[in-house]
């Protein structure tokens, strides 16, 4: 177990390593980049050419990026030019990380509220209509494109039921602690500005739970159809126990397992649905620092959140094949 | 140590479902199935007007031949009008006939992310599954570098680092997150049948090595792929629409595809829904298509399903 | 002669105009500022922000954002009259020049105090002055200094590159002498620049105000401009929210003025365009800068005040002559102007209130040439010129933005999309090509890659030079004038207007310049001048809509 920790790390750094050599590479060798950003249409040939040389532009490319690795090491991955112009972007990226996985929380949350049970009652009623309806319903929600079903959100529900549709509170005064605007009202007692968090939190969350509802629910479906499928279930049913004894000690249990581990393994999912919903509802995370840095081109934001972006993924995914050996006993002793 | 079903495993779980007596056992039951035959008859409906739709279209998509109905400053555009079924958009032209050519450009992006993560996996995963030994190294260190990227980030990051984006550029954006997914899918249905019976068969016959390859193993292959394309399709058409919505799309409208339309109207969600809602209803009825398709291909290929 | 220097004829015009629409927006913006009377005390004022403010350091400011938030904290020694380009004293109450037009004698304002206490006067004034004069390092930089750099030339140690700036003498605590090296139309309207208002001499030397550093591929900068902007302003600073992007800034109730009656300012910042339409719509913000022009009509509907502010940008097409031969030839230039519709583009594309360009600067810049008449569309004789010149089967590469929307140019694709039929309906073959703005499209353009391009230009301030003189004052430009041998003599005859210190006959020649611009050189097709709107829930009252963009809230209230 210990070893093989070991290794997927040594391979993530692996993997960052060479990514980041390949980002750095290609977003250096595209034309405008920092200098045009830095000078837009006021740029004449000089000032183009002195901030390129100032910059360090002008160096070969190997030599600008072991210089980058150095300040790398030192925490200074460069400055952004454009999501919020001036700032270090490793500071973007930890201001805006808990608004992202308070966003997904939520989101894992809503979907897991609502596919478990929906894929509860399916399995149950296997083949009638309720069950095709749902699963139908799943299909449509993977077709649909998330940033559409986030501008119907924000332009149908948040008039219909009064709810803010962008940014993460209102402009009240709220002490930041921890970065989890739900987290510090609670710890400061503010609880006024939790309430206010939450409410921006409702619509996005919604919008970006329909990418892990859908599997959420199928999985669930899947996994408990071959539960109630297997011998113990049977046994219990002979043995006279009672429906909802069964439901809770049998087949509930059993098929959380998948369902666990695909909720880990919809991270990335999460994050590349995050730039979309983050852009729609103006909500101030690593989803909306990418979408702007996207379309502004800020490439030390953008190298940046990338990378830290693949090691969640990563961690991520080693910590749900960690947890699912530590949760399944047969896993274990196998 | 088994570890819990990671994206890697469940490629290769499909790729283990080849077989020819499968396909044919899953043809007979796909034939009954309604769900299937519903995705069947979207996308066959789809690929006929793609193909018909420059004659089908009233009017030609890239003229903007209501330009005078266009008011910005009022925020009007051209309403519905004889030859107009549908008015015209932002620009002018005819937002029927867009629709109707955009199943074009949209199917063509769809087969063209395909038949590159296709082309691209085929060549990775047949070097490595068949060869094996280092080559499958290098091979699969590759594609695992690139499975550790969230894909749809991945595609959003590739397309931003064309300095020219076009319709070529959100295809290869798309295809490309599709590579490491068809070589995993191929290399591991290869290695499946490296001691499978008719290809130790074929070897003690004295078949060369590439002949079996191309012969034996690879056709039945195919099965895990066409499902695994299928998805991509569907997939890919969503995929394009967002790289439009970033900004990240092809920038010349003047052949309109139905990403496109959607992602490049989000100024006017509110003001002109419609211009959005057809092209995303098309794009919702074609992917639901593919994957009604896709979803009931993998089931009934799925072994478990046999019993 | 207090500012007869800037008193110019056509802005008395402006203000007429303008004076109309800010009374139709703020009541009455005048009797407030003089009785400090009406509208309400008290309350935040809530504005929506497309983007971060980059610093608060006017003098690094490049950008609007930026700009905005430290409009409100700082002032300069002139300022611009509300709603109009014209100078007016600010914390100078009078400023005079010699008779050779390099010596200004300014008389600064008497009891008034910086936010950290300090006093103002004309020790203040010169240690800013120098401070600007002496940048090092990267504080150098086009990209940091880049206003001073437009228009005061070099600094201290740069004796390659000269300076507009010779010296700052403090006469006594109220009077500042500046010397000019040159005679120049800017002056003294640049100092009304955001750019360069009086910072607390102390609160620089306390932090750190010039450690301006060049790391990687950016700039920052010090604790000054990030946290301790100390200005003489009608509001603080308060806090920077970083996690919930928001800027907020508070009352400063020492202002020697007219206190303001906001007792904040809170700038949110909602990058998304239609999440700022949706967020003013539901009461979270009071108002946000540069509404879609086709929400105008809907936002009015909805109760909402559109201040749409004079037009005081140009959109053109650029044309440049060093590829192709045979866009250095008149003709052809002439047969692209005939062959777009430029009335009909302004019609179906642009806001309300956007006109067709006759030149190069608006009608409310002196040196606007009244007498130039708009070229109307003529496809027959396009093509008939196109043909005289021997270019009928002209192939041209076009160059159009993504990913940018400016005032000028309010959405690239459609205007591309206009342009492009009308030239191909005249014979025009093209080559289009899309870059995005910032990944690669201005560099093309700095360097001549394409044949055709669209560019604008938002004015700066009320000098031709400023508009004219950017675009042609050298040979080397995006249009490459020096192909043609009277890119040479454009150059002299914008020189020469432009140190010409007499108001009048300075007007003359660029007059003169702009009508030969346009009938003998035709470097470029202006299309159009679009003004920029913003928009106000109905009970803020006192902000007047400025050509120059620089509203500033001091005056304004809420409810």
């Amino acid at each position: 177990m210990l070893r093989y920790t070991i290794r997927r790390l040594v391979q993530l750094i692996g993997v960052v390593l060479v990514l980041s050599m390949l980002l750095f590479a290609w977003l250096r060798l595209l034309p405008g980049g920092p200098v045009s950003a830095l000078l837009g249409e006021r740029a004449t040939p000089e000032s183009r050419e002195a901030l390129t040389k100032q910059l360090g532009l002008d160096q070969p490319i190997f030599v600008q990026y072991f210089k980058f690795l150095g300040r790398a090491a030192t925490g200074d991955f460069g400055v952004s030019t454009g999501v919020q112009p001036g700032d270090s972007a490793l500071d973007i990226f930890l201001q805006r990380f808990p608004a992202t996985i308070e966003l997904s929380f939520f989101a894992i949350l809503i979907a897991i509220a609502v596919g478990v049970p929906l894929g509860y009652l399916a399995a149950k009623r296997r083949g009638g209509w309720f069950d095709n309806l749902s699963v139908i319903g799943s299909l449509i929600g993977v077709a649909v494109p998330v940033f559409f079903l986030a501008y119907l959100l924000k332009d149908v529900a948040s008039s219909a039921l009064g709810l803010p549709s962008q940014g993460r509170q209102d402009a009240i005064d709220a002490t930041r602690v921890t970065g989890f605007f739900t987290l510090d009202g609670l710890i400061t007692g503010e609880i006024d500005a939790t309430i206010n968090a939450l409410e921006h939190l409702i619509l996005p969350a919604i919008a970006l739970a329909t990418i892990p509802f859908a599997v959420i629910f199928r999985i669930t479906r899947a996994a408990v159809l071959d539960v109630l499928d297997e011998d113990f279930v049977r046994t219990a049913e002979s043995k006279g126990l009672t429906a909802p004894v069964i439901r809770r000690r049998h087949v509930l249990r059993n098929a959380m397992l998948p369902v666990v581990t695909t909720i880990g393994l919809q991270t990335g999912a999460l994050l590349s649905g995050a730039v979309l919903t983050e852009k729609v509802f103006s909500f101030a995370g690593v989803g909306q620092a990418l979408a702007i840095g996207f379309e502004r081109r800020d490439y030390p934001v953008l190298l940046l959140l990338i990378i830290m972006a693949t090691i969640v993924y990563v961690v991520v995914n080693l910590l749900v094949d960690l947890s699912y050996a530590l949760i399944d006993p047969r896993i274990r002793t196998r | 140590m088994a570890l819990g079903v990671s994206k890697k495993e469940k490629i290769d779980g499909l790729a283990e479902s080849a077989g020819v007596s499968l396909a044919a056992s899953a043809w007979k039951r796909l034939r009954r199935s309604p769900v299937f035959l519903t995705g069947a008859v979207i996308i066959g409906i789809f690929i006929v007007l793609s193909l018909l739709s420059p004659w089908l279209a009233p009017q030609d998509p890239s003229v903007p031949m209501l330009i005078d109905q266009v008011v910005k400053a009022r925020n009007e555009i051209p309403p519905p009008q004889p030859g107009h079924l549908l008015g015209g958009d932002l620009q002018g032209r005819d937002f029927f006939s867009r629709l109707l050519v955009g199943s074009q450009q949209t199917l063509i992006v769809g087969v063209g992310a395909t038949i590159i993560g296709l082309t691209g996996g085929l060549i990775l995963g047949t070097l490595a599954g068949a060869l094996g030994g280092w080559v499958d190294s290098i091979v699969m260190r590759v594609v695992d570098v690139m499975l550790s990227l969230p894909s749809l980030l991945l595609a959003f990051s590739i397309a931003a680092m064309f300095a020219r984006p076009s319709q070529f550029t959100v295809i290869l954006a798309v295809a490309i997150v599709q590579i490491p997914v068809f070589a995993r899918l191929l290399r591991g249905s290869m290695l499946a049948q490296r001691h499978s019976d008719h290809v130790l068969a074929a070897t003690a016959l004295g078949v060369k090595k590439g002949a079996i390859v191309f012969r034996h193993m690879l056709p039945n292959s195919l099965s895990p792929v066409i499902v695994q394309s299928t998805l991509v399709l569907a997939t890919a058409i969503i995929e394009a629409a967002a790289l439009s919505f970033l900004g990240l799309g092809n920038p010349d409208d003047r052949l309109p595809e139905w990403g496109q339309m959607l992602g490049d109207v989000q100024n006017v969600f509110d003001t002109h829904p419609h211009l959005a809602a057809w092209p995303a209803i098309c794009i919702i009825i074609v992917a639901l298509g593919f994957t009604l398709m896709g979803e009931t291909l993998r089931e009934a290929l799925d072994p478990k399903n046999r019993r | 002669m207090v500012h007869s220097v800037t008193a110019r004829r056509r802005w008395v015009a402006a203000i007429g105009f303008l004076s109309v629409s800010a009374l139709a927006l703020s009541g009455c913006a005048q009797s407030q500022r003089d009785s400090g009377g009406g509208g309400k005390e008290g309350g935040t004022l809530t504005f929506g922000a497309a983007g971060a403010p980059k610093l608060f350091d006017p003098f690094y400011a490049t950008d609007g954002e930026t700009f905005r938030v430290s409009r409100q904290m700082f002032e300069g020694l002139v300022g611009f009259k509300p709603g109009t380009a014209e100078v007016e004293p600010a914390l100078a109450t009078k400023y005079e020049p010699s008779a050779d037009g390099k010596t200004w004698t300014f008389t600064l304002k008497e009891g008034v105090k910086f936010h950290d206490g300090t006093d103002f006067n004309s020790e203040a004034v010169c240690f800013n002055f120098n401070r600007w004069y002496n940048q090092k390092g990267a504080g150098q930089s086009d990209a940091v200094s880049q206003y001073w750099l437009d228009n005061f030339g070099g600094f201290a140690t740069t004796p390659d590159k000269p300076s507009l700036y010779k010296s700052c003498t403090a006469k006594d605590p109220k009077t500042a002498v500046i010397e000019l090296n040159e005679v120049t139309s800017q002056f003294p309207s640049v100092l009304g620049f955001t750019s360069f208002s009086i910072s607390s001499p102390e609160a620089l030397k306390k932090y750190d105000a010039d450690n301006v550093q060049a790391a990687g591929d950016a700039f920052t900068y010090p604790a000054y401009a990030n946290e301790h902007p100390t200005g003489t302003g009608p509001f603080k600073f308060g806090k920077y929210d970083k996690a919930n992007n928001t800027v907020e800034l508070v009352r400063n109730d020492a202002y020697h003025g007219t206190k303001a009656k906001l007792d904040k300012i809170v700038f949110k910042i909602i990058p998304d365009e239609t999440a700022r339409k949706q967020a003013l719509k539901a009461g979270d913000i009071d108002g946000y800068d540069l509404p879609n022009a086709a929400d105008w009509a809907g936002l009015k509907q909805d109760g909402f005040n559109v201040a749409i502010r004079p037009a005081f940008n140009v959109f053109y097409l650029g044309i440049n002559q060093k590829n192709n031969p045979k866009l250095a030839d008149l003709k052809v230039r002439q047969a692209l102007m005939y062959a777009i519709n430029r009335e009909q583009l302004v019609k179906s594309q642009l806001p309300e209130g956007a006109k067709v360009a006759t030149q190069f600067m608006p009608d409310t810049v002196n040196g606007y040439n009244k007498d130039i008449k708009a070229v109307g569309y003529d496809a027959a004789k396009a093509k008939s010129l196109l043909a005289e010149a021997g270019a009928s089967d002209l192939t041209l590469k076009f160059y159009w933005p993504s990913e940018v929307t400016r005032p000028y140019m309010p959405s690239p694709k459609d205007l591309f999309g206009a342009m492009s039929g009308d030239l191909q309906a005249a014979g025009i073959k093209l080559e289009v090509v899309t870059k995005p703005w910032n990944g690669g499209y201005l560099t093309d353009v700095d360097q001549g890659i394409p044949d055709l391009f669209l560019l604008g230009w938002t004015g700066d301030n009320g000098t031709a030079h400023n508009w004219v003189g950017t675009f042609f004052g050298r040979t080397d430009n995006r249009f490459n004038t020096g192909v043609s041998a009277w890119g040479n003599t454009l150059k002299d005859d914008l020189a020469k207007a432009n140190s010409e210190p007499d108001e009048a006959k300075r007007t003359k020649l660029y007059e003169d310049v702009n009508k030969r611009i346009m009938e003998e050189y035709l470097p470029a097709i202006p299309i159009s001048h679009s003004p920029p709107a913003l928009v106000l829930k109905s009970d803020i009252k006192g902000v007047v809509p400025s050509p120059l963009t620089d509203e500033k809230f001091g005056p304004a209230s809420k409810g």
